[in-house]
């Protein structure tokens, strides 16, 4: 079992019970539901069902710390980052921003906080203004700071010259940058209101993997630079690794595992997780060649009709009859690690004895925690 | 004899701005049952070349140089008409957008039975029919048979993919160009195209150019690699050769910048300095010597693509340095990647 108080993936947990918030957590996400409905008839439009895009999602976020979100594409992890921006409106659930609730909060009632809540987007093309110079796309968001004039100028060149880039390029446009160096204004921009926490959508995987490195390593001086706390959301799972404390694995709107970055790698709990780690190729002849690869099945279902009881038992090669029937709870395994799993891998069967129900399991979650074989 | 013989392949376009050089004298071969593999980033000239051995890359303001030859067939000066009939039926190609290359008013099955009978022109509807039903079951489409009545629309990504490869399999190719076949896939999609790539050179025998940017793909399946950078061709050899002896500095860049899911977060990653040049103006010598830290005075001429390391004769790079100081140089922190001091700049 893990220790209590130094628990370092669900610190507030069990403080949550008693009502209390634990110190540091910078971002506390509770049963957060997002559902999108799909309408039917022209004229009579009217939801015929719903998407369900993330369903009943907890999670915290410490200061300084980077949380990783993976997952195949329609998991929900994008729309997940979303509505922790306030982007999207949440179906349910709660988020609390250094412990101040704002879930529902009107853009007048978030006003600072929406500043030091910002985002790096996946397409550096489509994501910046092309009519407006660089200088003008970082000069907004100083100008909303109280800055103009020469002091504005001066600090859009320092930011600019931050990120890498030439401070001399303030009045090109968009389109003169490659999309390395549109990222790194992207980047910029978002810098500019001196942010405590960034949600990167993907902020690599539209660039060339040499140019991904410099992105990468800029990312991380920023964040050692001015205590930065960063969502890093992306399917590719090594750069992730690369850059992450702890990683949360989301399949169909739902959390399947979360663990310390290390831990979730060397020892995946959750079959969908170890899965997705065996589909990916090393880029080493010899050590592909030693592995055996497990090929798994099929594609995700739809998130229109997600299946019954766990999500992955159409694709599981473990699934029995109690993963049809019954939503597993996240189970909290030692060092911090937690999954939702009837028949975890990797574990021991003390591990297995051990376990408790985390109080971030879905709502809808059965009681059952896995048995030791 | 090869199946394809690339020898010096030059392809350039005329714009505005002037010339572009996408291709400056590539050559490789490739056998039959082989995968070869042509890594870069964009604008590297690999999917122009692979576009040039199909003909698609033929417009008025396209210069082509060299030869690249299938079996005793000149691609590069074949006619239009040569070129229809060896398409889809010699040489097939899949491309990394299937949406884009599927027509989307016409049925899944219509658009393979049209390429099956534009080939062999005995054949009945039905039995082209019959063909694709197997085709589709072969690439792994579940209930082919009532989905070749599908349209592109009401399948996947991965399923379209799956689409795409059957369709290049309809005429028994002998080889097969996959541009970045999985790039816009998802990982467990990913593995399963590849294992049916793999299973299909195996039960075919024939040849794959393989062109991506992942390394991770590179290393699970092919033979021999190629690896281009701005037009040219910079390094070749055996799989092992490449990761294991790598002679070029750029290589060695791309080697150390990319992360993996086997190894732990390492202080930063060994990135290549600055971007690749502009092919309207390349620089003079050597493409990659403005980025490169270890160029000298003979960097300002082109180093011949040529076998520089004594033993495996068919590891060619085209760098300067002696081998000796290639094995010196390209240690950071006791990995491959490319030493360079300093932080990142653009």
């Amino acid at each position: 079992m893990s220790g209590g108080a130094a628990d370092p993936v669900n610190g507030t947990g069990r403080d949550r019970a008693g009502g209390e918030r634990a110190d540091g957590a910078l971002l506390d996400v509770e049963h957060l539901q997002v559902l999108f409905p799909v309408r039917a008839g022209i004229i009579a439009s009217r939801a015929s069902a719903y998407v369900h895009a993330v369903d009943d999602v907890s999670l915290q976020l410490r200061e300084g710390e980077t949380l990783g979100i993976v997952g195949e594409s329609g998991c929900g992890k994008t729309t997940l980052i979303r509505t922790l921006m306030r982007l999207v409106d949440p179906t349910g659930g709660t988020i609390r921003y250094r412990g101040r609730e704002i879930t529902h909060a009107t853009r007048r009632e978030l006003g600072r906080t929406r500043r030091e809540l910002q985002m790096v987007f996946q397409d550096p093309q489509s994501s910046l203004n092309p009519r407006k110079r660089v200088g003008q796309i970082i000069g907004t968001p100083l100008r909303l700071r109280g800055l103009q004039g020469g002091a504005l100028d001066e600090r859009a060149a320092q930011l600019l010259a931050r990120v890498g880039l030439n401070p001399e390029h303030i009045n090109r446009f968009p389109h003169e940058f490659s999309g390395g160096q549109r990222q790194r204004i992207g980047i910029a921009r978002a810098l500019a209101l001196e942010p405590r926490l960034m949600m990167l959508d993907e902020p690599v995987s539209a660039l060339d993997v040499s140019i991904q490195a410099q992105v990468v390593n800029l990312l991380e001086e920023l964040q050692a630079e001015f205590g930065l706390s960063y969502v890093f959301v992306a399917h590719d799972l090594s750069v992730v690794r690369h850059v992450s404390d702890r990683i949360a694995v989301m399949y169909l709107g739902k959390i399947v595992e979360v663990s310390p970055a290390t831990e979730l790698y060397d020892k995946p709990i959750h079959p969908y997780t170890a899965a997705l780690l065996n589909a990916i190729p090393i880029p080493d002849p010899r050590e592909n060649r030693a592995r055996t690869r497990q090929v798994i099945e099929g594609e995700p279902p739809s998130p229109i009709d997600p299946p019954s009881g766990c999500r992955f038992h159409t694709r599981c090669p473990f699934a029995t009859e109690i993963c049809e029937q019954v939503e597993p709870p996240l189970a909290e395994y030692p060092g911090g690690h937690l999954a939702a799993c009837h028949h975890p891998r990797n574990v021991t069967p003390a591990e297995v004895a051990g376990t408790v129900r985390s109080p971030a399991s879905p709502l809808t979650a059965g009681d059952e925690l896995p048995q030791a074989a | 004899m090869s199946l394809l013989e690339v020898d010096d392949l030059r392809v350039s376009f005329a714009t505005e701005e002037g010339v572009v050089h996408a291709v400056d004298g590539v050559s490789f071969s490739i056998d039959s049952g082989e995968v070869v593999a042509i890594v870069g980033e964009s604008g590297s000239g690999k999917s122009v070349t692979a576009m040039t051995l199909m003909g698609l890359t033929r417009s008025p303001n396209a210069m082509f140089e060299g030869s690249a030859k299938l079996r005793d067939l000149e691609l590069v000066t074949a006619s239009d008409e040569e070129l229809m009939s060896v398409r889809g039926a010699e040489i097939a190609m899949v491309f990394q957008d299937p949406m884009s290359s599927l027509d989307p008013v016409y049925r899944i099955g219509d658009q393979i039975v049209e390429q099956i009978r534009a080939h062999d022109h005995e054949i009945s509807k039905a039995a082209a029919m019959e063909r694709v039903v197997e085709l589709l079951e072969r690439v792994g489409i579940p209930r082919a048979r009532e989905r070749v009545r599908s349209y592109p629309h009401q399948f996947s990504g991965g399923m379209r993919q799956r689409v795409m490869i059957a369709m290049a399999l309809s005429c028994s190719p002998s080889l097969l160009i996959a541009d970045e076949p999985t790039t816009a896939l998802d990982v467990t999609i990913q593995a399963q195209i590849m294992r049916e790539l793999s299973a299909l050179r195996e039960e075919t025998g024939a040849g794959i150019i393989l062109v991506t940017h992942d390394l991770g793909v590179v290393a699970d399946i092919a033979d021999r690699v190629v690896v281009m950078y701005a037009g040219r061709i910079v390094e070749q050899g055996s799989l092992d050769d490449l990761f294991y002896d790598p002679q070029h500095p750029y290589t060695w860049g791309l080697l150390g910048s990319i992360t993996r899911i086997d190894r732990d977060r390492s202080q930063r990653l060994p990135a290549i300095p600055g971007m690749p040049p502009s092919l309207l103006a390349p620089p003079e010598g050597c493409h990659f010597r403005p980025r490169c830290p270890f160029e000298f005075d003979s960097c300002r001429s082109v180093p011949p693509l040529e076998a520089r390391v004594q033993d495996p004769p068919g590891h060619r790079d085209r760098c300067w340095l002696t081998p000796e100081e290639k094995r010196a140089h390209r240690q950071v922190d006791g990995e491959i990647g490319l030493a360079v001091e300093g932080t990142v700049t653009s």
